[in-house]
């Protein structure tokens, strides 16, 4: 896990020099300090910096909102993003910005409203003298088909540039992260990470059944609910910021349970592997390739063969992901 | 416990399989039924107001008035709902057996993101413009797709379980969709032509084009329905399955062809439906139980009926304008699943 | 009486990379009860599912009436050798009737459907299990030892003469161990199957079995009838463990009573040879 932190810090590091113009590290770590450095200053913390802490606040949350949801529901498939929870602040999002033309703090407050309501919905469908896990899965699955196609719908509907940059939106990006955004993520995160890991233990309980956690003195539905709520509204204020960066909640848990092994908590793990992938992935779509492609394409594109390719290789193994 | 070998009376009163024969061909009818009303529903309703003579006139010799012509439109579009209808039905039911998941869908096994993919990149590359050239493309697409889901799903020693190959379809799926995004976020004019095809429709369509899918439509038909009684088998675990004599990775493939057949047409034809392939057959089984010999014909006329009753249903409520039936399956869909899955016991994913 | 002969010709079975069975050589007597045991994980059900060629041996073969099994048309083996693994799946709404049909899969093909002679070995598969009165209930609503005679009875309706069975005891109080391992014996001896079986209990396996299979680590240890096998000497060897072996009041055949770290034991050892079985 050292090495994790490690990595991603270099990694926050290089997101800092790297550019159109490229600075030293030292030249970086001047302007961090407050220094006047020509250009440097504006590029690095005008620009930059609020894009690199976007990306690494937004990484941690669909890192950590994702593996909840996945540990929770004990199945790899069940991250927000495949079982509708995410949906939710997407489709609100499309039809904000195509039908009413709504963007910046507007946008994300829609998206983060919506997202909690539809995952609340999901919730109280599912609820049947308590909420069974395949029961949850399902209906996600159903609200979130349903809500696809509401963004079908808007995407028909909608001017061709109303279009693109819903298309934009939805694959995530961060091109929209600014100062202004900054602050009211961190903070929303600064609330939410730490409430989730301080149920993280109670988390490993449930993992085990619902019996066994009662019999450890975990109430299994009030945990449960506790833990959508706080994960919904992590994974919420991330996609509200940035879009649904692709893959992200899915394969943070995945890649974590390889490199960590052990039976620890995955929490944080996940989200520091979460944090890597969208920082990597925006380095690669804005750098590294012909065009210039928001992060959640780079993170859908690498990420899914790197998921196919551990599927297929815990296949032959014989092991479970 | 002992082997007895005498029989009283009472044992020998009829057996629920002989018993319930009868109700579920009755039921079958009813489905039937349901279909021809679909039909003439599909023939009369539209987003233009049409008095019954001119639906019969239209059928009959078409074009004498605007709404005659009208009428005579929806023909193609009717018969396309039906076969589209069946044909997601069967593929659904054979998915959801073959993998003995109830999750299973066109959607789920990548199919769809395979078309979808192709249409797109024969659009921006190689300048595909019109249905024809599309249907080709979304079926090569959709073929891939779901080879490339089986291959990976059945590595390994246990093959193809319903884990594995769900993961693998919503893995592939996903990284297809992904592929997707990165065209359209180039080309602008390739966005303005696929939104549209990706909301499925069956409205787009003529005759020559519905008779390009005809002949994949029926060798899926016939490849689902040789597997149903396999189908049974698997149902009771691939270790059973082979016990009683069934090759189950022949069965397997068999299936895997016929749902690429089937959805791939679809697909092809009318862009992605969902929705249809996933709940049709859940409603199917409340009528006739787990045996696959009778779920198929009830999923596909429930399919047909479905799906056109839903494109009457999008075609109305929007007057002037109509709303696509891929919208609507999904809308009226998802309550119908969530309710089923609120009555019913789920077993463990 | 069963003529069909099932053996096991210098097998290495296996997952992958690793061997679970080694070199192993095994005859099962025809008409009779054979019974594998040993330790967890000493690959006695792998040994059971390549017999029931659900996994393939690496060396060696697997041979039905002589001929290797993988050679055999799957229906062809289906009509003479049953199966019944660890965990079949019954489909959500299954009537038991239904489920037991299935097993007259075999005997149907493309364009020979159900007939008057399913539905006899049907009802016939469902009076010898005796649950005859649970016909048309559905299988989900069933206890586990019900749950249990309905799969045997979908074994029994597919009519071979070899059946194999995975641990059909397990998760069954020790009143059901006993009557499903009675209702095999009546299978055996009123229809002279051959069955061969899996067990954990060794006391039960020793009371029930004509033939007894040791296995250790993949390796054969000892095989032959229950009062011939069963001594401490084999115990500490298959099991690890200390234990006396007396005979079984009821039916005379060797009972095992481990002796533990907290009892010293009293009486005099019992050698096989004591044994009236």
């Amino acid at each position: 896990m050292g090495v994790l932190v490690g990595i991603l810090l270099v990694v926050a590091v290089v997101t800092l020099c790297v550019g159109e113009r490229t600075y030293s590290p030292a030249q970086v770590l001047q302007v961090l300090l407050g220094e006047r450095v020509p250009g440097a200053t504006f590029n690095v913390e005008t620009i930059r910096l609020p894009r690199m802490l976007t990306g690494l606040l937004v990484g941690l949350g669909f890192g950590m909102g994702g593996v909840v949801f996945q540990t929770m529901l004990r199945n790899p498939l069940a991250s927000p993003d495949i079982i509708g929870v995410s949906a939710g602040s997407s489709a609100a999002a499309v039809v904000a910005i195509t039908m009413f033309g709504l963007s910046g703090t507007a946008l994300s407050l829609v998206a983060v409203v919506c997202g909690i309501a539809v995952a609340a919905a999901i919730y109280g469908l599912s609820w049947r003298g308590g909420v069974h896990g395949a029961r949850l899965v399902l209906i996600g699955i159903a609200v979130g088909a349903m809500l696809d196609s509401v963004i079908a719908y808007a995407m028909t509907r909608a001017g061709v540039y109303d279009a693109n940059e819903a298309l934009r939106w939805l694959t995530g990006s961060l091109n929209s992260a600014f100062w202004p955004g900054v602050g009211p993520l961190a903070v929303a995160m600064a609330v939410l990470l730490p409430v989730l890991l301080a149920l993280s233990r109670r988390l490993s309980a449930l993992q085990l059944g619902d019996d066994t956690a009662s019999a450890l003195g975990v109430r299994p539905d009030r945990t449960r609910l506790a833990l959508i709520v706080v994960a919904v509204a992590v994974v919420s204020v991330a996609t509200a910021t940035t879009g649904p960066v692709a893959f992200v909640a899915f394969l943070s848990g995945p890649i974590a349970h390889r490199l960590v092994r052990g039976t620890g908590s995955l929490l944080v793990p996940a989200a520091l592997v979460g944090a890597l992938l969208v920082l990597v992935g925006d380095l690669v779509g804005q750098h590294l390739l012909v065009a210039r492609f928001p992060v959640g394409v780079v993170t859908g594109v690498l990420g899914a063969p790197y998921l196919l390719w551990l599927l297929a290789r815990t296949n032959r193994s014989g092991g479970s992901l | 416990m002992t082997l007895r070998t005498t029989a009283t009376p009472a044992d020998l009163a009829p057996r629920r399989p002989a018993s319930a024969r009868p109700r579920r061909a009755t039921g079958l009818a009813v489905c039937v039924l349901a279909v021809v009303v679909a039909v003439v529903c599909s023939l009369a309703f539209g987003s233009r107001v049409v008095g019954w003579s001119d639906v019969v006139a239209g059928v009959l010799h078409p074009d004498d008035t605007i709404a005659q012509a009208a009428v005579a439109s929806r023909v193609p579009r009717t018969l396309l709902g039906l076969l589209v209808g069946a044909a997601l039905g069967l593929a659904g039911s054979v998915m959801q057996g073959l993998t003995r998941n109830p999750l299973a869908d066109p959607a789920l096994l990548g199919v769809s993101s395979g078309a979808s993919l192709f249409v797109v990149l024969g659009m921006a590359w190689v300048g595909l413009a019109t249905l024809t050239q599309y249907v080709w493309a979304a079926f090569l697409g959709a073929a891939l797709a779901s080879l490339l889901v089986y291959a990976i799903g059945s590595m390994g020693r246990e093959g193809a379980t319903p884990l594995k190959l769900a993961l693998a379809g919503a893995a592939t799926s996903a990284a297809l969709l992904s592929a997707v995004s990165m065209v359209l976020l180039t080309r602008t004019d390739v966005l303005d032509t696929f939104r549209f095809w990706q909301v499925g429709s069956i409205g787009r369509a003529s005759y020559a084009e519905i008779g390009q899918i005809v002949p994949f439509l029926v060798v899926g038909t016939v490849l689902a329905v040789g597997c149903a009684r396999g189908m049974d088998a698997i149902a009771l675990g691939d270790e059973v399955a082979t016990g009683l004599g069934q090759r189950v990775g022949l069965v397997r493939g068999v299936g895997a062809l016929a749902t690429v057949l089937l959805c791939g047409a679809s697909v092809a034809i009318a862009g992605p439906i969902g929705f249809v392939g996933l709940v049709v057959p859940h409603l199917a089984r409340a009528f006739t139980g787990p045996s696959h010999r009778w779920l198929l014909p009830y999923a596909a006329a429930l399919g047909s009926a479905l799906l056109l009753a839903a494109d009457v249903v999008g075609r109305v409520v929007a007057r002037p304008q109509e709303v696509e039936v891929g919208i609507v399956t999904a809308v009226l869909g998802a309550p119908v699943f969530i309710a089923i899955i609120r009555r019913q016991k789920v077993r463990e994913l | 009486m069963s003529t069909h002969t099932l053996a096991v010709e210098a097998a290495t079975i296996g997952y992958d990379e690793r061997v679970v069975v080694h070199d192993m050589t095994l005859e099962v007597p025809a008409g009779r009860i054979t019974t594998i045991v040993g330790a967890n994980a000493c690959g006695k059900s792998t040994l059971l599912r390549a017999m029931a060629r659900l996994l393939k041996v690496r060396t060696g073969r697997v041979l039905l009436d002589g001929r290797p099994i993988d050679t055999i048309p799957p229906r062809e083996v289906a009509t003479v050798l049953g199966l019944l693994p660890q965990t079949p799946v019954s489909p959500e709404g299954i009537a038991v009737a239904d489920l037991v049909g299935r097993g007259r899969y075999p005997h149907q093909g493309w364009f020979r459907r159900w007939t008057a002679q399913d539905d006899a070995a049907v009802e016939e598969a469902l009076r010898a299990t005796d649950i005859l009165d649970l016909a048309d209930r559905s299988v989900d609503e069933l206890s586990g030892g019900q749950r249990q005679r309905v799969w045997i009875a979908m074994a029994l309706a597919q009519q071979t003469d070899v059946l194999l069975l995975d641990e059909p005891t397990t998760f069954l109080d020790v009143a059901h161990q006993v009557e499903v391992l009675d209702l095999l014996t009546d299978l055996n001896r009123a229809r002279g199957t051959t069955i061969v079986m899996v067990l954990h209990d060794l006391n039960l396996a020793a009371r029930y079995t004509d033939h007894l299979v040791a296995l250790r680590e993949g390796r054969l240890v000892a095989q032959g009838a229950p009062s011939d096998v069963v001594t401490p000497a084999l115990v500490e060897e298959v099991f690890g463990m200390t234990a006396r072996v007396i005979a079984d009041p009821v039916s005379g055949t060797p009972l095992v009573v481990p002796v533990g770290r907290h009892h010293t034991p009293t009486n005099p050892q019992v050698t096989p040879q004591e044994l009236t079985g």
